[in-house]
């Protein structure tokens, strides 16, 4: 291993990688895209579900005041309805697309204060089951809260409720480490295979093998450059998440050992396939059959503890797994004993791709 | 340098039953020119492929500045020049960045401006390779095999595709290479490229050496005796049978008489002249490498047919 060979096969890869413009803009552009779409897209799924209210006694101070016992939940947040009529608030929501509503009839102040029977229709679209569920349970509270009162009864037992962690977790912060994932996987593996596959058939690794660079250096420089590469991915995510995204996370050196790991795995990974297939057309599916399972079920877009429980299973036999969860176990929840497992695991995996791929790889032929 | 740069005797590659190359034998003296010619499939770049260490041979002895070049490859490499047929190398790389590259790789100070002017593609220094044409792609591998200074440079069909003055630019660096002293091994399918540049030729057919030589004797041991061509008919050659103990032949317009010596052509000169006949126009006719080679190739592929029809 001569550190001269190394330095300059690393400088002509990132000078060639830096040329090409489309390579740059799925290591670099693509990932700041993604994370600017999913966390847009989802930043609002932090704020409460709506609940549609048509208040047809609006001059009783008893709905009023069930108005304000709902808001009070903080399970929905509460939109007055004006110039509807309880019969066609039915087909109002639908018009609407709206997956909850709620009818506080003409007359429940006076019923309310006589202790008759009344009844709120409440209409829910099944199929938005945050939104339906949010209304059900708010409705739910704020009428045994009436109940309650009208019985001059107090409540006995009640759950007091807070964050694990003491902190609230939004999407975009277990997006983060996701797609760092993304790109700790994508960039090398893509590239990777294509190359060692392209490089075989054209004879540049034969013209290689006339000089005095050895196949460790000549991977080693890959390495070092996806590493690098992975870095800066991994710095203008973590600061587009924080500054523009409202992310929190823990910024602390126990995120290194993935973001160097990582790519030593991905970039064997993808010499691996790219030997093992006979054409680049055959390296590229075969690539994509490895790349495409990890790229959505590895935890990258969504955390994987919020798939059903046969796709978590899967998830558990992709290599990129421990690195998400790795890295979210360090970024998100401090956990760093976690983050030591997984550590572990991506090691272990790493170093038998490695071998594989060293094996595989051919500088010429017999 | 003194003895032979390339020693190869009962040389072998056999693929499954096909004899890629079956049993061939040559030398080539350092600071030679050797010109290694066949049609293609012949065995050129399997041969070629063996005495640069990129493939391991059946069975055969071969030495490459005394090293066996599977076996001591690495050694062997940083002491020899290979050009591949159809270079190819990193898209994006400039010629200028290549040559650093290699001067790196080999450990070597390089300054890309002189080896990029040898080899005529200075003005091409800082563009990207894939914006190259196929004749300044050729060149930037001409000019990345001489960056170890080496003491053979193996050229695989180097102007294959090429259009004529990117063929005669590198014709030109071949010479200089061996007027450095360096030896060049070259295989080629243009015949008039053996001609021009090689000291020794050998022709390949089927995985064997048919004829090698140098350009010269295998023209003269090879070729038909030189030709004198009249542009005129049956008239002339028989006045000239009748008067002259030469062979005559009569064909489509012109008249052709074997000849040997000056001597012999002075004899048909002065015998035209009194034939009252008028004097033609007439130019010499001399087999070519390439008549040689296409009747050596032709006869061979006859033979062939002829033991396989009868088997």
């Amino acid at each position: 291993m001569r550190p001269r060979r190394i330095v300059s096969d690393f400088k002509v890869t990132a000078r060639g990688y830096l040329r090409n413009s489309a390579a740059i803009f799925f290591s670099l552009i693509f990932p700041v895209i993604l994370i600017g779409i999913f966390g847009l897209i989802f930043s609002s799924s932090g704020s409460l579900p709506t609940l549609y209210v048509l208040n047809a006694d609006h001059n009783s101070a008893a709905s009023r005041q069930f108005l304000a016992t709902l808001n009070a939940t903080h399970a929905v947040s509460v939109s007055l309805v004006n110039g509807e009529t309880p019969q066609g608030f039915s087909d109002y929501l639908q018009s609407q697309q709206y997956s909850a509503g709620l009818v506080i009839p003409a007359g429940f102040g006076t019923a309310y204060a006589a202790h008759d029977p009344v009844q709120l229709p409440l209409y829910v679209n099944p199929g938005d089951q945050a939104t339906s569920g949010a209304a059900e349970a708010a409705v739910g509270s704020a009428v045994t809260a009436f109940n309650l009162h009208a019985a001059n009864g107090s409540l006995i037992v009640s759950a007091a409720m807070s964050e694990i962690g003491g902190r609230t977790y939004t999407y975009v912060d277990y997006l983060v480490p996701g797609l760092i994932g993304f790109s700790i996987l994508t960039s090398p593996m893509f590239a990777m295979t294509e190359v060692t596959a392209t490089y075989r058939k054209e004879g540049l690794f034969r013209q290689l093998s006339l000089t005095p660079l050895t196949r460790a250096e000549w991977l080693t420089s890959k390495i070092m450059w996806y590493t690098a590469l992975t870095l800066a991915a991994a710095a203008i995510m973590i600061s587009m998440g924080y500054f523009l995204l409202g992310a929190r996370f823990i910024i602390s050196w126990e995120i290194l050992p993935f973001l160097l790991l990582g790519p030593f795995l991905f970039v064997s990974l993808g010499m691996l396939s790219g030997s093992i297939a006979k054409t680049p057309e055959t390296a590229a599916i075969v690539g994509n059959i490895i790349t495409f399972p990890m790229m959505f079920l590895a935890g990258t877009f969504f955390p994987v503890s919020s798939f059903p429980p046969f796709l978590q299973t899967i998830a558990h036999l992709l290599p990129l797994y421990y690195v998400i969860d790795g890295l979210s176990a360090v970024m998100l929840f401090g956990n760093n004993v976690r983050a030591l497992v997984d550590l572990v695991v991506v090691l272990v995996i790493a170093i038998v791709i490695f071998i594989g791929a060293v094996l595989a790889f051919r500088w010429r032929e017999e | 340098m003194a003895g032979n740069a390339i020693e190869v005797s009962g040389l072998t590659k056999a693929y499954g039953p096909l004899r890629a190359v079956d049993g061939i034998e040559f030398t080539v003296p350092a600071g030679q020119v050797f010109a290694f010619l066949g049609p293609n499939g012949a065995g050129k770049t399997t041969t070629t492929e063996i005495l640069e260490g990129l493939r391991n041979r059946t069975s055969g002895n071969v030495r490459v500045l005394g090293l066996d070049p599977w076996k001591e490859g690495d050694e062997l490499h940083r002491r020899i020049g290979v050009i591949p047929q159809e270079f190819k190398f990193f898209e994006k790389i400039h010629p200028r960045e290549a040559i650093d590259y290699y001067g790196d790789l080999f450990d070597r100070p390089v300054d890309p401006e002189s080896l990029l002017k040898r080899v005529y593609l200075l003005d091409k220094a800082d563009s990207k390779f894939d914006t190259l044409s196929g004749g300044q792609k050729q060149k930037l591998g001409l000019a990345l095999s001489l960056v170890n200074n080496p003491e053979v440079c193996f050229l695989d069909e180097p102007t294959t595709g090429l259009d004529p003055q990117a063929r005669r630019a590198i014709w030109e660096v071949i010479r200089q290479l061996k007027a450095d002293g360096r030896t060049v091994f070259l295989t080629t399918h243009y015949l008039e490229e053996a001609q021009l540049l090689a000291d020794q030729v050998a022709i390949i057919h089927h995985g064997r050496i048919i004829v090698r030589g140098t350009p010269g004797e295998i023209v003269a041991s090879r070729g038909r005796p030189d030709r004198l061509r009249f542009e005129s008919g049956p008239e002339l050659a028989r006045y000239l049978a009748a008067h002259l103990p030469f062979a005559v032949t009569s064909e489509d317009g012109h008249v052709d008489v074997e000849i040997a010596t000056p001597a012999d052509a002075q004899r048909v000169f002065d015998t035209m002249s009194t034939s009252g006949l008028g004097t033609p126009r007439f130019t010499v006719q001399r087999d070519s490498l390439e008549e040689i080679f296409v009747r050596a190739v032709g006869q061979m592929d006859d033979g062939l047919l002829k033991s396989e029809g009868g088997a």
